[in-house]
């Protein structure tokens, strides 16, 4: 039987997976904006675990809002992301070394 | 079935905003080559603080089913809001004309930041805080990147976004453990049900540390403050004197709302987190910004320490605490929009004022404008009589009178600490001789007459400070009633 228990390991361990993602990842921007994703998903699961366990109608609006946060904030990102190639000509996390003291 | 229209008077000043800006864009698309947007944001802002004052009651007013929440901490803080992007539209035109950064673009996103802030500051809910705080941030990221040829200013963005994310990440799931073991997503039903009690405790204190976490990287506090002076240095200007403004206002109704309004009844909780992460900020900011010589990135390490400050008087959990909190922030936005606002002015003819060393003897070249950058940075350093050294004063008595001794003691330690560096700026602008090719500026008549309202204004308070802490301490009983 799949309890709640187990929706909520499943999402603490897809968040721990995207914030090692983000931490520990030396290579590429692509990457750190997949574990950004990755990230907003760990905690849909759990809203929607939570909802669907208490059966409550908000959590699981408040999933469709973090949805289309996530689009536009990821719009966003691979605009950045474009622009910081137009200038560096590399999306490399090394090469983000210009600001530093 | 038939839907309620939800009472609108106490939006009023959000739709208009949200109203005016969808316009300007579409007025500066129709008509491109008349230089409409400008007055435009300002009939905005004005008339926004208008319906505000207009449409004020004292009681505290619900709609939307809950979600949001208007009551005098909201009015204050918003005339607050309105005026600090005033004075931002107001410093930031010379600057972003020379750089052709003069677009529709950033004044749709400054009003849209804004919009975003009055969310926040009106959230009652976790749905309206995050939808606010993400309108907040998203406008931000687009502004750090818009000066787009920039190398500098794209690294910030992408900093600023990555680590923005996360916070909102953090925020995120803390959200969910709470609205797992209450129920409810209601920040003043959350309160009620805390108060009654019966929800596991360690699942309570495991989504506060990542609440908690999530604030503390959104307020740039120790240790969540990376990205703090790496953005502050790679943006425009312009941006970082928005960027270091307004956003406090934001970041303090979203820290009351959630952790005063909404977990109350976990004070015990939350008041060791906030406490650490205030005195690790008045340390880092205030020792790393001695070693710097960009004084925007100086700027930077004081913001952290000033938020460390601000994050002593919410965590004493007192009445008189979030009074000084409030006025704490008021005086700090009004402080740093000056303090920026000179750097943006002096950045002219191609030249970036950055560098300490571009303020060196600005005093046998612009006596006024010297005078008026030591008076900011008397005030930041918390000497009598500016408004500073009120709201350090106020929040060291809240501490005191919550039983922190230890802490006041710490704070006001670290506050001679950072004297030093804001007196070094003082320094170098009487005492030391200007470099031979450096500049005098002509005034800009608009842009000088509100500088000198705003320096004047920290002053000012500073000698009668009474009107400012009757309105937060008004303000304060009006909501926490």
């Amino acid at each position: 039987m799949i309890g709640l228990n187990h929706y909520l390991i499943l999402g603490s361990m897809l968040f721990a997976i995207s914030v090692v993602g983000i931490f520990l990842n030396r290579k590429n921007i692509i990457i750190i904006l997949m574990a950004i994703e990755l990230m907003l998903l760990a905690v849909n699961m759990n809203f929607i675990a939570f909802a669907r366990y208490m059966d409550d109608m908000a959590g699981q609006v408040f999933v469709f809002f973090i949805l289309t946060v996530a689009a536009a904030e990821s719009a966003i990102g691979l605009a950045i992301l474009v622009v910081l190639f137009r200038n560096l000509r590399s999306i490399n996390v090394d090469g983000l070394n210009r600001l530093k003291g | 079935m038939t839907f309620a229209l939800p009472d609108l008077n106490p939006v009023l000043p959000e739709i208009f905003v949200l109203g005016m800006t969808c316009a300007i864009l579409l007025i500066d698309a129709l008509f491109k080559d008349r230089d409409l947007t400008y007055p435009l944001t300002l009939f905005t802002l004005v008339f926004a603080a208008a319906i505000t004052v207009f449409t004020s009651v004292p009681q505290v007013q619900f709609t939307f089913g809950g979600q949001f929440v208007d009551d005098a901490m909201a009015d204050v803080l918003k005339l607050m809001g309105y005026f600090a992007t005033l004075a931002v539209v107001v410093y930031s035109r010379p600057y972003l004309v020379e750089r052709g950064l003069y677009k529709v673009e950033f004044f749709a996103l400054a009003l849209f930041a804004l919009l975003g802030m009055m969310v926040m500051i009106s959230a009652n809910h976790f749905l309206t805080l995050y939808i606010g705080l993400e309108l907040l941030s998203l406008s931000l990221y687009a502004l750090v990147a818009l000066q787009r040829d920039s190398a500098q200013a794209t690294e910030a963005a992408m900093k600023y976004f990555v680590l923005g994310a996360l916070a909102s990440g953090f925020l995120l799931y803390g959200m969910s453990l709470l609205y797992g073991i209450t129920g409810t997503l209601e920040l003043s039903v959350m309160a009620q049900l805390l108060q009654a009690g019966g929800q596991d405790q360690m699942v309570l204190a495991f989504g506060l540390v990542f609440l908690v976490a999530g604030l503390g990287f959104k307020l740039g506090v120790a240790p969540f403050h990376m990205w703090v002076p790496d953005i502050y240095q790679g943006a425009p200007s312009a941006v970082t004197l928005f960027i270091g403004s307004a956003p406090k206002l934001a970041a303090f109704a979203f820290t009351m709302r959630l952790l005063v309004d909404g977990l109350h009844p976990a004070v015990e909780y939350w008041q060791g987190m906030l406490a650490v992460m205030a005195v690790l900020s008045l340390a880092i900011g205030n020792l790393a910004a001695i070693m710097q010589t960009n004084i925007k990135r100086m700027l930077a390490y004081s913001t952290i320490s000033h938020m460390g400050f601000l994050l002593l008087g919410i965590m004493s959990g007192t009445f008189a605490g979030y009074t000084a909190g409030m006025f704490y922030v008021i005086a700090y936005v009004l402080m740093s929009l000056g303090s920026f606002g000179l750097v943006v002015y002096l950045s002219r003819n191609g030249l970036e004022a950055e560098n300490i060393d571009d303020f060196r003897g600005l005093n046998s070249r612009n006596p006024w404008l010297a005078a008026l950058m030591a008076i900011l940075m008397f005030s930041m350093a918390g000497l009598p009589p500016f408004v500073g050294f009120y709201a350090k004063l106020a929040i060291l008595q809240s501490l005191v009178g919550a039983g922190f001794v230890w802490l006041a003691v710490v704070a006001v330690m670290f506050s001679l600490i950072g004297a030093f560096y804001y007196l070094r700026v003082v320094k170098v602008l009487y005492f030391d001789a200007p470099k031979p090719d450096a500049p005098v500026y002509p005034a800009i008549p608009d842009v000088q007459a509100l500088l000198s309202i705003n320096g004047l204004a920290v002053l000012m308070l500073g000698i009668m400070p009474q009107p400012l802490i009757t309105l937060c301490t008004y303000a304060m009983q009006m909501t926490l009633q």
